[in-house]
């Protein structure tokens, strides 16, 4: 038996718009940017919403209907949420369509896509909390799994999500920490007592990184030969888990790549045998028993090849930007002025320190894809502008 | 392969990037090929120790020289200035002297073997023409900077008819840039297809990176000003004056910021004129053409170089400054934006975008470091040796079909 689990990562930050020096200290916002660049938060919102989350909403819904076995899962941001609920309700109401067929399960996560566990453990603990109520808001359900920002994990956050009271946890099946052990299985983190998943990443990353990459040996990928893959783990693997980013389909791997005719035809395939079927990770963990023990002390994550930190915290302004940051949190929550922390909370979002990233050399390209901006140099300094701006108002308030 | 090239200048007696380049150029090409470089003035390098060097540095190359009273890399608009002064006896008009150049380089190619002809710049078209005339060789003509660019739309129409004259013979083109290929193509109606861009390089070896830091400066730099550096002729090419605007805003904002320009040119008069009307005198050092390890001393005692070229083929002291570990905010009209990503680029009308981006590097240390050690490492992969591999290929498919 191989059961397919799959969970679609939907977020959007708030991007700091260009915010210079000359603009310290008058008053101005940071997000709202109006320009037709790619910083303009609601046309993002906007163009993502039209490209991918309509169109796959609606085919999910589709799919959902007729194939009484198929199930999907979601981890939201609040950030996303947030922003679709003011530039795109009508996508907002179709995610809430298909959480109403009772056979999409929702993950927990930190409000703001934050890299709070790393650096404190109170805020961490405030945006689980925040993201809890708004998806209970919106959805009116309450996740029981966890998954951490772009799957950052490691042992201590296993063990502090067990104590918060989750059933699951997420990671990244990374090579380094699995070694000749299979990620089709449930592992059980060292001295937790709480599931683990772990993204089997590489077809995962056959459908979100090489669908349309016209080099690739396996080019076009066929929802036929996507299942023969899948049936090839029968008896090898219990659980596999195709973790990827929503934005995959149509955004990510555009239309015309035929992205959406695979996604169409790939739970009927999947289907076709008898062994296979679909599972929520709530549904996994109830089913199959942990295989091993896993011992994660360095910290792992979805991105890039190293799958580590290094997105975020490899260079020394991303370094600079971030223990700035967190060493005014004290003094922004003792203010208890709701429009600091929120600010101040809108710039813990992971994506403004992956904008800073320097590692042109290897995965770069992704990283420039994904910039808004010019240069990781242009992205730490619109950053430190306005926290030098935000630092002098919780200073004002004293 | 035997190639028969004809420069203009050579360091040390080189008045801009295009002597360096085809020093960098004529050095990595030797290695490939069998190299004849051809400069017109004989008197330009005295035969002394200083000639000597420099031909016993470049392995595989022999440098040949014509008398020519030409001087390396002058706008007419100065050669004439010079001649009416009388500060340099000239008795013949520069095209002459381009004609001449020609003439010989005609003699030349009688009675040397060679494969190709390769020419840099307009004042080397003449020659490389003459030289395919005598010889029925291909002639590949190099482009590193254009009238369009020098005189910033207001051309010598002599000037731009010899370029286009050159541009047309040539049965291949080089151009330094995807910049530069776009005014061949709008302003010389050159057909894209004849086009080839080769990007120069930078040769370490012409540098001496450990040199310490000007004593005054540092002096200065330990009382807490910080240092923005432009270098290049100041001329209405290189932006001079939009460097002036832009640091005025600078200023206002972060007042122990200074400014040092060095190099000569036209407008220097204009440019100081302007600084002291605007009352920043007291911020602006101006130090002239400077070289070798005096140069050195002003890109090191830098926080930060800017280019504001409006028109900039390459834009070689972009490299340069990179090389001594200073980070560059280079303008987007400019050839080295196209091969350097760690860097800050604006467009050179956009003073305010500039100072801002002045400022930003000026304040937080991150994030020159981060510029500084990421723009070294870049600039050190620039090497003249993949452009002169580009243009081995180049002369392979035209001796093939030839």
């Amino acid at each position: 038996m191989s059961s397919i689990c799959i969970y679609f990562q939907v977020h959007q930050p708030r991007r700091i718009k260009r915010f210079r020096i000359f603009d310290i200290g008058k008053e101005e916002d940071y997000f709202e940017d109006d320009s037709d660049t790619n910083l303009n938060n609601k046309k993002i919102i906007e163009k993502v919403a039209s490209k991918c989350y309509i169109p796959t909403n609606y085919l999910l819904l589709n799919l959902l209907n007729k194939y009484p076995d198929f199930k999907v899962s979601f981890s939201f941001s609040g950030l996303v949420l947030e922003q679709l609920k003011e530039y795109s309700p009508k996508a907002l109401s179709s995610f809430q369509d298909l959480v109403a067929t009772k056979k999409v399960e929702l993950l927990s996560e930190t409000y703001y896509h934050s890299l709070s566990f790393l650096f404190s453990e109170e805020e961490f603990k405030s945006q689980v909390v925040l993201h809890k109520n708004i998806i209970k808001k919106f959805f009116d359900v309450t996740p029981k799994v966890f998954r951490n920002t772009e799957l950052i994990y490691n042992n201590d956050l296993a063990k502090l999500v067990e104590k918060m009271g989750y059933k699951g946890i997420l990671a990244e099946g990374a090579d380094n920490i699995l070694g000749w052990k299979s990620p089709n299985f449930i592992y059980k983190p060292k001295d937790a007592d709480i599931a683990l998943l772990l993204k089997n990443y590489r077809l995962s990353d056959d459908i979100a990184f090489r669908f349309s990459e016209k080099s690739w040996k396996e080019y076009p990928l066929t929802a036929e030969k996507f299942a023969s893959w899948i049936n090839a783990v029968n008896g090898n693997g219990e659980v596999i888990n195709l973790f990827m980013d929503y934005e995959t389909f149509g955004e990510h791997q555009w239309e015309d790549t035929g992205i959406f005719k695979f996604l169409e035809k790939l739970p009927s395939e999947i289907l076709k045998h008898p062994d296979n079927d679909f599972v929520t990770p709530s549904e996994a963990i109830k089913r199959y028993k942990p295989k091993d023990e896993l011992d994660i002390q360095e910290f792992i994550s979805w991105a890039d090849v190293e799958r580590d930190l290094s997105a975020w915290l490899s260079n020394s302004m991303q370094k600079d930007a971030i223990d700035k940051l967190y060493s005014l949190r004290e003094k922004v929550m003792n203010s208890k002025n709701e429009s600091l922390i929120r600010d101040w909370r809108l710039l813990t979002a992971s994506d403004h320190f992956y904008y800073m990233c320097t590692k042109w050399f290897a995965d770069g390209d992704v990283h420039k894809y994904f910039n808004p901006y010019d240069t990781p140099y242009d992205a730490f300094r619109y950053f430190m502008n306005v926290f030098t701006d935000l630092k002098l108002r919780v200073n004002k308030k004293q | 392969m035997k190639v028969l090239m004809f420069g203009w200048e050579f360091p040390p007696h080189n008045s801009g990037g295009l002597g360096v380049a085809c020093q960098g150029l004529a050095k990595a090409l030797g290695q490939y090929a069998d190299l004849i470089f051809v400069l017109p003035k004989k008197l330009d390098i005295k035969p002394n120790g200083k000639f000597k060097l420099i031909s016993a540095d470049i392995e595989n190359i022999s440098l040949k020289f014509i008398n020519s009273t030409l001087i390396p890399y002058i706008t007419s608009e100065k050669y004439y200035g010079l001649n009416r002064n009388k500060k340099l006896v000239y008795g013949q008009t520069l095209f002459e002297e381009v004609e001449r150049y020609a003439e010989l380089a005609g003699e030349i190619a009688k009675k040397e073997n060679f494969d190709i002809i390769h020419a840099h710049d307009w004042l080397s078209f003449g020659a490389g023409i003459s030289a395919k005339k005598a010889s029925g060789k291909p002639f590949v003509a190099h482009i590193h900077a254009t009238e369009i660019d020098r005189t910033g739309g207001n051309i010598n129409k002599q000037i731009y008819e010899k370029e286009k004259e050159g541009l047309e013979y040539a049965d291949r083109i080089i151009s330094v840039s995807e910049f530069t290929k776009n005014i061949l193509l709008n302003h010389y109606q050159i057909h894209p297809e004849k086009i080839e861009v080769v990007h120069n390089g930078i040769d370490l070896a012409n540098y001496n990176l450990s040199v310490n830091t000007d004593l005054g400066l540092k002096k200065l730099k330990s009382l807490g000003f910080k240092i923005v550096l432009f270098v290049g002729r100041i001329t209405i090419m290189k932006g001079p004056d939009y460097f002036v605007r832009a640091a005025q805003k600078v200023l206002k904002y972060n007042p122990k910021t200074l400014f040092v320009m060095v190099g000569s040119g036209d407008m220097e008069g204009q440019i100081i004129d302007q600084v002291a009307d605007l009352g920043i005198s007291d911020k602006f050092f101006f130090t002239g053409f400077l070289r070798g390890a005096d140069l050195s001393k002003a890109f090191k005692a830098a926080d930060l170089f800017v280019m504001p070229s409006i028109s900039e083929p390459f834009g070689l002291t972009a490299l340069e400054s990179l090389i001594h570990k200073t980070p560059a905010i280079v303008s987007k009209q400019s050839g080295v934006s196209e091969v350097l990503n760690q860097v800050m680029k604006v467009d050179f009308w956009d003073t305010d975008e500039m100072a801002d981006k002045i400022l930003s590097v000026l304040k937080y240390k991150s994030l020159h470091k981060e510029m500084s050690k990421n723009g070294e490492k870049e600039a050190s992969f620039c090497s003249w040796e993949s452009a002169a591999q580009k243009c081995i290929t180049i002369y392979n498919r035209l001796v093939i079909n030839h």
